[in-house]
């Protein structure tokens, strides 16, 4: 093996382990916060990536469908009990989004304003998603949310296929521009994958280190009794860390896209290697999940490279030693009373 | 006379079996055969998840390995079918015993995890091994016996899982079953009683993936085509589904489930896409909409409408009870800490604390909340190991044993925060404390050979409920007596190890002042007859007027130690309660 090979598969494996922290990063928000391990999030990179090549296409893509749908049982049910409010999040806000992507499909708007709009349909998602499958379980034990995640991936990716359809699509690159580095090229999709995964992991840390609403889901994430007794609204803070786990996927498919195309099953894939390395850091430790997302990206290039039969295997049997790991190292505290 | 019920309902079953290939018509004979395979599948899960705690994303991989094995065997190796049940078994259980000395270290959330992360394994390795015909599969495999009709098929596979439904509720009615049932609900709780919780996790690990083996050997010779789709993820999220419509903790939730997960599927796959106008996996997404319904507004399944969960037993007051072992003699020294400390990081919780209980005497540790008296409990029962300082429990030095062994020696123990299994009868709670006086393991339980032991223990078990008056709710479900009698519950169930030295954490709190006075009495006994006994306490009366002795504990150490007239006089004493002489 060259040294042009051996950087290209590390420039590969770094472009996908980028994307893989975003992954990781939103599920560790989705699980500090609410306790739920948000298997379905893959299923959203692949909703990002189709409502975006839908919409390119001329086509009203139908995730808008499934958000005004929820949107409208949320709206009677607020409804119901005499809360106007809800009128702006639920009928509003929904109505507009859904005039501005019809209007985009119809007259095709330039492509940024699709991803806006795609980005805008998939992060909204989330908490409605939070509300309706996570929310009514109160505060069940890990593993009836655990069977609710794998339920609704189950959900998600038959409404994929309803949609969509089981084509795989691609959608544009942000630039098609290439440096040329020595003995290799650097695509410039690569770059923005990593600036993108620089500047969200920052303004990330921004928000929880720095914004009140940052500091109060940081709060929830610590100590979830606690931080309702100081008045953090628990369902509240559940349904942003959704958010934010969602507009991470959501950005993850409208980057690897471009690179990888993508069909309605097969962001679930992404979604698991994003767990894997979350399971790496621990499920609380962004910094260790990040290089475990680096980790697991390069792993999967390299081994693609030489045992490309044997990469799934590779990824997911590195969950085993870790889990023991965590397991001896945590100790057995996990009693049902 | 009247038969037992067990032998009625599988007399029952059947005959049910003998009759389906009259009965039925060739397709539903189909799709009869394929509720029993997964019904046999989702018992395994049923007992690994839903009796013992460990949810498996990844039981579908068991069953893939015994369909593979005799598939690949009567295929290529010219064996009979027959011959591909042992060998299916053997690999299948094989495998989960391996994977089960890595997985029963992994507790709580991450172990329905990693059998994600196997599961995921070993689906693409059953695509990519050579000669299993990669991710289509391979066909042509013979069928269980030559020229067999679907119909008799049917009655086959009905017969194997009205066995192997028999074999399960034996199990789950006996000292194994019961052990299991402690493991899902407090792993230091099972080990305090003596249960090798590892150990009893790998077992049932085991006897789960030779559930899905034997679902697997059934499938690959009724379907005669393997290929990797069908013990992937997705399957494996399916059996869970199963068992989460029928109900976990039943044994009839997995044929519940099974039958609605197949039926409704057959039904679906039909109507939806007509409904939809497009080709898809709808069912998929309607059983998920169920179950995820299902997991918010009815959690325990169908199973536990359709039938009672307690099992009346005949109120048996004769009969034998298990022999006790030799205690030691009266006055002589039982259990002795020295120097004992622990620290939590930078927190001390206990230090240099001697303590000392003799045989036939009562010895009560109280102090301020925080004061560290728990931990020193926790420490003598091996729940926590000690950072510095001896324990010696009758002869033996016990510092750094886990609670298993320490309670193999004779000591008993109740909890702060009671840990019962709620859900159980009375009655079986306190059987679980006899554990370690009974021997009869997995196998013997599931062929009925445990009876006379059995008999023994449930016995014991009714001796001791009699004792501390509960007598009269043997039947009752632990979980709905009120928190003062669910405490006499795990007395009861402390006494029924047979132990020496008896450590009683609050024993008194939540009970009302006549149930006090017979705790106190009960109490007594015990030390008449020569039981050591360490209690913590707060309720003053109860201590100063039972215990031979106190000792009194404030910050992690221990302030004074004396005869309860002495103790409250004692200056230091008052100061640490009162804050200052009163």
């Amino acid at each position: 093996m060259d040294e042009s090979i051996l950087l290209a598969l590390l420039q590969d494996g770094l472009t996908t382990g980028a994307i893989y922290v975003l992954l990781a990063v939103g599920l560790l928000i989705a699980f500090t916060v609410t306790r739920v391990i948000f298997i379905p999030q893959g299923d959203l990179v692949s909703f990002a990536a189709l409502t975006l090549a839908a919409m390119i296409s001329h086509r009203v893509p139908g995730t808008i469908w499934l958000l005004d749908g929820l949107c409208a049982v949320a709206l009677v049910l607020a409804l119901a009990r005499g809360r106007l409010r809800a009128l702006l999040p639920y009928g509003v806000a929904p109505a507009a989004l859904t005039l501005a992507t019809w209007a985009a499909t119809r007259y095709g708007a330039p492509t940024p304003v699709s991803m806006l709009l795609a980005l805008t349909i998939v992060t909204a998602l989330g908490p409605l998603l939070y509300r309706f499958a996570y929310e009514p379980l109160g505060e069940a034990s890990m593993l009836p949310l655990l069977i609710v995640s794998m339920a609704l991936h189950f959900v998600l990716i038959g409404i994929a296929l309803y949609y969509f359809g089981a084509e795989g699509v691609s959608t544009p690159t942000l630039t098609d521009a290439t440096f040329d580095a020595g003995s290799i090229e650097i695509s410039g999709q690569s770059l923005c994958i990593a600036a993108v995964c620089l500047i969200m992991v920052g303004a990330l840390r921004w928000f929880f280190v720095r914004t009140l609403f940052g500091k109060a889901l940081r709060a929830a994430a610590s100590d979830r009794l606690g931080a309702r007794l100081i008045g953090v609204d628990h369902a509240l803070s559940g349904r942003a860390a959704f958010a934010l786990a969602s507009f991470a996927a959501a950005v993850s498919g409208l980057l690897i896209a471009p690179i990888t195309p993508l069909s309605y099953d097969t962001g679930f894939e992404i979604g698991l290697k994003g767990f894997v390395a979350a399971v790496i850091g621990g499920l609380v430790s962004y910094p260790l999940a990040a290089a475990g997302a680096l980790i697991v990206g390069v792993l999967e290039s390299f081994s693609g490279f030489w045992a490309s039969e044997y990469r799934n295997i590779i990824v997911f049997s590195l969950l085993i030693p870790v889990l023991i790991w965590l397991s001896l190292a945590r100790g057995n505290t996990e009693d049902r009373a | 006379m009247t038969l037992p019920r067990p032998l009625v309902l599988t007399a029952v079953a059947l005959l049910l079996c003998a009759a389906l290939p009259f009965v039925l018509t060739e397709y539903e004979a189909t799709l009869a055969g394929f509720i029993g395979i997964a019904a046999i599948a989702a018992l395994g899960l049923v007992l690994l998840s839903g009796i013992s705690g460990q949810t498996s994303f990844g039981h579908a991989t068991f069953v893939g390995l015994a369909a593979y094995t005799t598939a690949w065997m009567s295929r290529y190796g010219g064996f009979p079918p027959l011959a591909g049940l042992p060998a299916g078994l053997a690999i299948a259980g094989g495998t989960a015993y391996l994977l089960g000395l890595i997985t029963s270290r992994i507790s709580g959330h991450y172990l329905p995890l990693a059998t994600i992360a196997w599961c995921a394994s070993f689906f693409y390795l059953f695509g990519i091994i050579p000669g299993l015909g990669g991710f289509n599969g391979f066909g042509q495999i013979p069928p269980l016996v030559p020229g067999i009709t679907t119909g008799t098929e049917a009655a086959l596979i009905g017969v194997v899982l009205t066995g192997a439904t028999l074999l399960a509720a034996n199990l789950l009615g006996s000292r194994t079953g019961r052990a299991m049932r402690a493991l899902a609900q407090s792993r230091i709780m099972a080990e305090s009683l003596g249960i090798d919780t590892a150990r009893l996790a790998r077992s049932t690990f085991v006897l789960a993936s030779l559930l899905a083996g034997v679902a697997g050997w059934l499938f690959a010779h009724v379907q005669r085509y393997v290929s990797p789709a069908p013990f992937g993820l997705d399957a494996s999220i399916e059996y869970v589904f199963m068992i989460v419509i029928g109900g976990t903790t039943h044994l009839a939730g997995a044929i519940i489930g099974a039958a609605v997960v197949v039926l409704l599927r057959d039904q679906l796959t039909e109507l939806l896409p007509r409904l939809l106008g497009s080709t898809g996996n709808f069912e998929t997404v309607a059983f998920s909409l169920v179950v995820i319904l299902l997991l918010q507004y009815a959690p325990r399944g169908i199973a536990p409408v359709l039938f009672r969960r307690l099992r009346r037993r005949p109120p048996d007051r004769a009969g034998v009870s298990l022999p006790s072992g030799t205690k030691p003699p009266r006055g002589s020294l039982v259990l002795e800490t020295t120097a004992l400390e622990k620290r939590f990081g930078g927190l001390i919780a206990a230090r240099a604390i001697d303590l000392s209980v003799h045989a036939g005497e009562i010895v009560a540790l109280i102090g301020p909340n925080g004061a560290g008296k728990s931990t020193t409990f926790n420490l003598c029962s091996g729940a926590l190991s000690p950072n510095a300082g001896r324990i010696r429990l009758l002869d033996h030095d016990i510092h750094g044993q886990g609670a298993r062994r320490i309670a193999r020696r004779g000591l008993a123990r109740t909890f702060q925060h009671v840990k019962l299994l709620p859900e159980a009868t009375v009655l079986d709670n306190i059987a679980l404390g006899a554990h370690l006086r009974g021997r009869a393991g997995m196998l013997r339980s599931m062929l009925r050979l445990d009876r006379g032991e059995e008999a023994a223990l449930l016995h014991t078990a009714r001796v001791q409920a009699d004792r501390v008056g509960l007598g009269d709710v043997l039947d009752a479900q632990a979980g709905s007596l009120p928190l003062g009698r669910q405490r006499l519950v795990e007395i009861a169930r402390g006494l029924c190890l047979d132990p020496c030295v008896f450590l009683l954490d609050e024993p008194a709190a939540g009970l009302r002042l006549q149930e006090k006075q017979a705790l106190a009495d009960l109490l007594r006994a015990l030390r008449d007859e020569g039981m050591a006994i360490l209690l913590v306490e707060h309720d003053m009366d109860f201590v100063m007027d039972l215990a031979d002795r106190v000792a009194v504990m404030d910050f992690g150490e221990k302030i004074a130690d004396g005869r309860p007239e002495a103790i409250q006089d004692d200056a230091i004493v008052q100061e640490a309660y009162l804050g200052g002489v009163a």
